[in-house]
């Protein structure tokens, strides 16, 4: 370790040069990716970007807060929604109504804070889940907003241009994925952020030294409805089409597991987990492309695991990484590269 | 003007009366401690100023407002911190910022101010730079400097109790309540200890209100002393009236043997 000189190195962004290194090597592989890969792994990087923000903001709320919540799907489906039927309802041009709906969602958010206040553990967690589900129930009773039959996309002019392809579109995920993933890893570094652990840690003690209870609960489900909410609008515009099917129970469900898996209460476990499952999800929904197993697979998943005889092997898959990650890592692939990092450090003792 | 004043404070659980008007009155820059058997009611009057359970009755006035009632956050900002007899701190942060939460008051960056921080000149950046320096000096009086980066949920006893003392100092109360400070010490931390409290008194100005079962130490730095049993004050005055009070000894050594002399 190297001496600190300064009080700023603390909280800054780039703890070395082979930090910042390797961050713009990064940058400039997101900038190239289009041009490396074929038209569907665009599509497959727009799909992880939105998982991301949605993952990195749950994350400040169950990993850094400690407030569970299986309602994320309803927040993602009010900033679906609420986009396109700002933009289509009310010509919103495209930023102001993605972050109105972002807006939407958390004021909802803070209201859901609000029972928060009083409820605990799995308390708290039915209390969520109750919220996903009504909200996506109410979305298919709302005639204007599509009902049951969904909603189409309208056409993504920005500044002139139109935005049609996912080639066009991934620069726009991406640039909003990396700021908003900033944004979570500044506030994690600053008052408000660790007001949120000292709530998780002893709320009690948290209480006595200042902190606001009702206050920091409540902004923490509004920051993280806020990120689902901006990441649904996005979302809208990667499928060209949501209907309320979309926004299930188990997407609330598929949210946590990328969170858990990646390492609840650090910024970089929430990428890895969002990059890992969304990743598996796409690639083990054509399960027959699946080299040497994919038609067992298909076989074993159609006569022992659903009874409508569609392929579902993904959620086996995710269920068996989530008791995997619970029995032997439960700080999840943050916790390996840790363990990692440390066996090559003290190579070969 | 009066500094901080219990006014006939009353709690029940249920049927149980664990504080029974209790009143004193404590002046600025003393320290005070409030002494009794298990049981007596010394944590629940700590948790009742805090405004963890809300009293009963009676009053609670500090620097002339009423503050029963209020919520502990607003108690905190009135300039009251206090530390825990079961340590209550943030177990995965690390030294620093478990102080830090102590600055929580004089910071004022907000979410977008912080979740926007862009390099040390900026608005947030400067707050943290600024507030790490005090918390630094903490760090400094207390002897923590080798634990700065370490998180304290495996640390020692002695220094997890010293962090959570850090911590209230960092909020640069007025009036600091120390739950006992020195449960589980050895002799050598006890009497460090006992320094600090006094050098925060002293250098610090900041008027202390104690609980303490250690006998020696509570006569040996208190000023005054007030004696609880089952809910009800006993006692109060300075350490040499009440080690010879008749009602403290029964209270602590039982009513038969005081006054039997056939006793063994």
């Amino acid at each position: 370790m190297d001496m600190k000189r300064d009080y700023y190195e603390d909280v800054k962004h780039f703890s070395s040069g082979v930090m910042l290194f390797w961050f713009a090597a990064l940058m400039i592989f997101l900038l190239l990716y289009p041009f490396l890969f074929k038209n569907y792994y665009v599509y497959v990087a727009n799909y992880i970007a939105i998982n991301i923000i949605v993952v990195v903001g749950l994350n400040l709320l169950v990993g850094y807060t400690g407030q569970i919540s299986l309602g994320h799907a309803g927040f993602f489906a009010i900033g679906a929604y609420g986009t396109i039927s700002l933009m289509t309802l009310a010509n919103f041009p495209f930023f102001p109504a993605l972050i109105c709906a972002g807006l939407i969602a958390a004021c909802f958010g803070f209201l859901l804070g609000l029972p928060a206040l009083r409820l605990e553990g799995p308390y708290l967690a039915i209390a969520t889940l109750g919220f996903g589900l009504t909200i996506t129930t109410i979305i298919g009773r709302i005639d204007i907003l599509g009902g049951r039959q969904g909603l189409h996309a309208p056409d993504l002019i920005i500044m002139g241009h139109h935005l049609n392809t996912d080639r066009q579109f991934y620069y726009l995920v991406m640039a909003i994925a990396v700021l908003l993933v900033f944004f979570a890893r500044n506030i994690t570094k600053t008052k408000v952020g660790r007001a949120f652990v000292a709530i998780r840690d002893a709320h009690i003690a948290a209480e006595t030294m200042g902190v606001n209870l009702v206050l920091y609960k409540t902004m923490a489900f509004a920051l993280s409805a806020f990120y689902a909410g901006v990441a649904g609008g996005l979302f809208a515009f990667v499928l060209r089409f949501i209907e309320p099917e979309l926004f299930g129970f188990f997407l609330s469900v598929f949210f946590l597991t990328m969170a858990v898996a990646g390492g609840l209460g650090t910024i970089a476990g929430p990428i890895a987990g969002a990059i890992l499952l969304s990743f598996l999800d796409l690639e083990l929904r054509n399960i027959l492309n699946i080299p040497y197993v994919g038609e067992w697979l298909k076989a074993l998943s159609t006569s022992y695991f659903s009874l409508t005889g569609v392929s579902n092997i993904q959620f086996i898959v995710f269920g068996a990484i989530l008791i995997a990650i619970m029995l032997f890592e439960p700080l999840g692939l943050y916790g390996l590269w840790i363990r990692m990092k440390k066996y090559w450090m003290t190579w070969p003792f | 003007m009066t500094f901080f004043a219990v006014e006939d404070l009353s709690m029940t659980f249920g049927g149980l009366k664990a504080l029974d008007k209790v009143s004193f009155e404590i002046t600025r820059g003393e320290i005070f401690a409030v002494i009794g058997p298990n049981g007596a009611g010394k944590t629940t009057l700590f948790n009742c100023i805090n405004g963890i359970y809300p009293p009963t009755g009676g009053d609670i006035v500090f620097k002339n407002n009423n503050i029963r009632g209020l919520k502990p956050d607003r108690v905190a900002k009135a300039g009251i911190a206090r530390t825990f007899q079961n340590i209550e701190l943030f177990s995965n942060m690390n030294t620093m910022e478990n102080i830090m939460i102590g600055r929580h008051l004089f910071m004022k960056t907000g979410l977008l101010r912080g979740g926007l921080m862009w390099g040390r000149r900026s608005f947030a950046g400067k707050e943290e730079i600024e507030n790490r320096r005090k918390v630094e000096q903490i760090i400094d009086l207390l002897e923590l400097q080798t634990f700065r980066s370490k998180f304290v949920g495996g640390l020692p006893y002695g220094i997890q109790k010293k962090i959570e003392l850090g911590r209230a100092l960092a909020a640069e109360p007025e009036l600091l309540l120390l739950d006992e400070p020195c449960a589980g010490m050895n002799a050598e931390e006890k009497q460090d200890v006992v320094f600090w409290i006094k050098d925060i008194q002293d250098e610090l100005g900041i008027t202390i209100l104690l609980i303490e079962h250690d006998m020696n130490m509570v006569m040996d730095i208190s000023n005054r002393i007030l004696v609880l049993n089952f809910g009800r004050p006993i006692a109060m005055g300075v350490p040499d009236e009440v080690s010879v009070h008749p009602e403290v000894l029964k209270a602590y050594l039982g009513e038969d043997d005081a006054d039997d002399a056939s006793g063994p």
